[in-house]
């Protein structure tokens, strides 16, 4: 089967904007990619879109609506906040299958302000607040905190990661906020859920992320100089485990995601030069570090402590900002990290370049569950 | 050709169930809490006959193992551990804060989620594993819009 590759990539510049459409902000980052291939929507094949608000709402035809109605195939999809990452992998799907050459993928999404979370729903009276919490903060501070009772992990050390990552958005021009956050400012900030603070928390915007896939044919035709190769896409959903289904298990759908994408992929997690992972809490990455195997387990507080996945560390974490400080418009982060990771293999992250990046990859979590994993390589 | 008077029927009997649970007493929280409005409320798991899983509420298959309509209905302790948890200080408007969400293993298996009450609100005072109990009680004074009080579960610290 042929190699996939990524011809152009790009994302708008992540933020609010409620004068613009779901479609015309897809149809934004749309363009930028096939701008960056050096393609026209009319070489297209097929669209694969990702977006959670307007599932149901034709995005991806309405998208074609803003630039080109040629009349190929559309898919629209939505797996949470995994969306993006999902629309990627069908398009990678089909031009892996050899169904398609020429493909292009968009993840889009537009927030409103405020809490994410499900409040019980259903009939009766709110369970929020009554029976628990479902609120997104919540539900990751109580996977946090899972890891303070195995491992003893500290508010300071979940604090950290949003230093961090804050600290690299000042290097991201594209990032909604480009703020330093000292660790007093992280850890004093309004506590919304224990341990998470607001700062801990990632930041609803508006954002559009797009990438053109093609086949190796294509690729040849077109010029290898800056293509990105795909070594692994992959999707699993949560496996059956005890407390699952009242305690979201984000920890063995990532596990189980990346021992695949390691395979297929043919590497190991010390091949890697950069992470772009679902940061969605500061909680969250402490996590991550552990599923994805950048340490052993129990070791992800000393990684924060000691600075290894800060950038110039041993394995550089989230160089963009992350969702804590680029932001997180749901369905299209899974294609904005992938652009981050595919902009470092080309050469072309600026002052946040990671220097001799050959491997990165990109992971992004869907509470309900789902997992989605890219394993990108730097071509020539 | 009858008239297919069966939604009618349901409509009926529905009106006639939901007056007399306001005359009776209050409705549960969720369907998996049996017994409310009776001194004897409990939790009801689902027990998978062949692997042993325990779920909350009905169901007919187990997303452990597979197997099918091996489900019986067991009664879940008022004895448990807290797993994990996390003290809510921003909620959804309207909803008062600061709240323990607390992740609790019921021995003898069952793992539920809800409020730990009767505790400071405080991480230094709140241990993992620590031993809770069951308790129930008056929903915050939470009605429906027909009016009925409903009976919760909470945590507290065992005795």
């Amino acid at each position: 089967m042929s190699d996939v590759y990524i011809m152009g990539v790009d994302m708008i510049k992540f933020g609010r904007f409620p004068e613009k459409t779901v479609p015309q902000l897809g149809a934004t980052a749309a363009l930028m990619a096939l701008d960056d291939a050096g393609l026209k929507i009319q070489d297209m094949q097929a669209l694969y879109c990702g977006n959670l608000g307007q599932a149901s709402a034709m995005v991806g035809q309405r998208i074609l609506q803003e630039i080109g109605q040629t009349g190929i195939g559309v898919v629209n999809c939505a797996n949470a906040c995994a969306t993006g990452a999902t629309a990627f992998r069908e398009a990678w799907m089909s031009v892996k299958a050899g169904v398609n050459d020429v493909v292009l993928a968009v993840g889009v999404e537009q927030m409103g302000k405020g809490l994410l979370g499900g409040s019980g729903g259903g009939t009766g009276i709110p369970k929020e607040g009554l029976l628990g919490s479902g609120t997104m903060p919540a539900v990751f501070a109580e996977a946090g905190m899972e890891h303070a009772r195995q491992y003893g992990t500290t508010f300071e050390q979940f604090a950290k990661v949003s230093v961090k990552n804050h600290h690299h958005s000042t290097l991201n021009p594209k990032a909604m906020y480009q703020i330093e956050t000292p660790l007093e400012t992280v850890m004093n900030a309004e506590m919304i859920s224990y341990p998470n603070t607001k700062l801990m928390c990632s930041v609803n915007v508006d954002g559009a992320a797009a990438a053109v896939l093609v086949s190796e044919k294509k690729a040849r035709e077109l010029g290898m100089d800056r293509a990105v190769r795909v070594k692994a896409s992959v999707l699993t959903s949560d496996p059956y485990s005890d407390r699952d289904l009242v305690m979201p298990n984000v920890n063995d759908v990532t596990r189980r995601a990346a021992s695949q994408a390691y395979e297929m992929a043919g590497c190991g997690p010390e091949d890697i030069d950069l992470v772009e992972l679902h940061d969605c809490f500061a909680t969250a990455e402490i996590l991550h570090y552990e599923n994805l195997g950048l340490c052993k387990d129990g070791e992800a507080g000393r990684m924060i402590d000691e600075g290894e996945t800060a950038l110039g560390g041993r394995i550089p974490v989230n160089v963009s900002g992350g969702l804590l400080s680029k932001g997180h418009p749901l369905g299209a982060t899974g294609i904005a990290n992938i652009y981050e990771v595919a902009t470092h293999l080309r050469g072309e992250a600026d002052k946040r370049q990671v220097g001799g990046a050959k491997l990165g990859m990109t992971h992004v979590i869907g509470l309900g569950s789902a997992c989605g994993i890219h394993i990108l390589e730097k071509v020539a | 050709m009858g008239f297919n008077l069966e939604p009618f029927a349901t409509y009926l009997i529905g009106e006639i169930m939901s007056e007399e649970a306001a005359a009776t007493g209050p409705l549960p929280v969720v369907d998996w809490l049996k017994g409310a409005g009776t001194d004897d409320p409990y939790l009801e798991g689902h027990k998978c006959g062949e692997c042993g899983a325990v779920f909350l509420g009905e169901r007919d298959n187990c997303s452990s193992c597979g197997a099918r309509d091996k489900m019986s209905p067991t009664r879940l302790s008022t004895k448990g551990k807290l797993y994990s948890y996390s003290i809510v200080h921003r909620s959804f408007p309207g909803i008062e804060v600061p709240y323990i969400s607390a992740i609790v293993d019921l021995e003898g298996g069952g793992t539920v989620k809800g409020n730990l009450i009767n505790i400071d609100p405080d991480p230094a005072k709140i241990e993992f594993d620590m031993p809770v109990e069951v308790v129930f009680d008056d929903a915050l004074g939470r009605k429906d819009r027909d009016g009925n009080s409903y009976i919760s579960y909470f945590f507290q610290p065992a005795a």
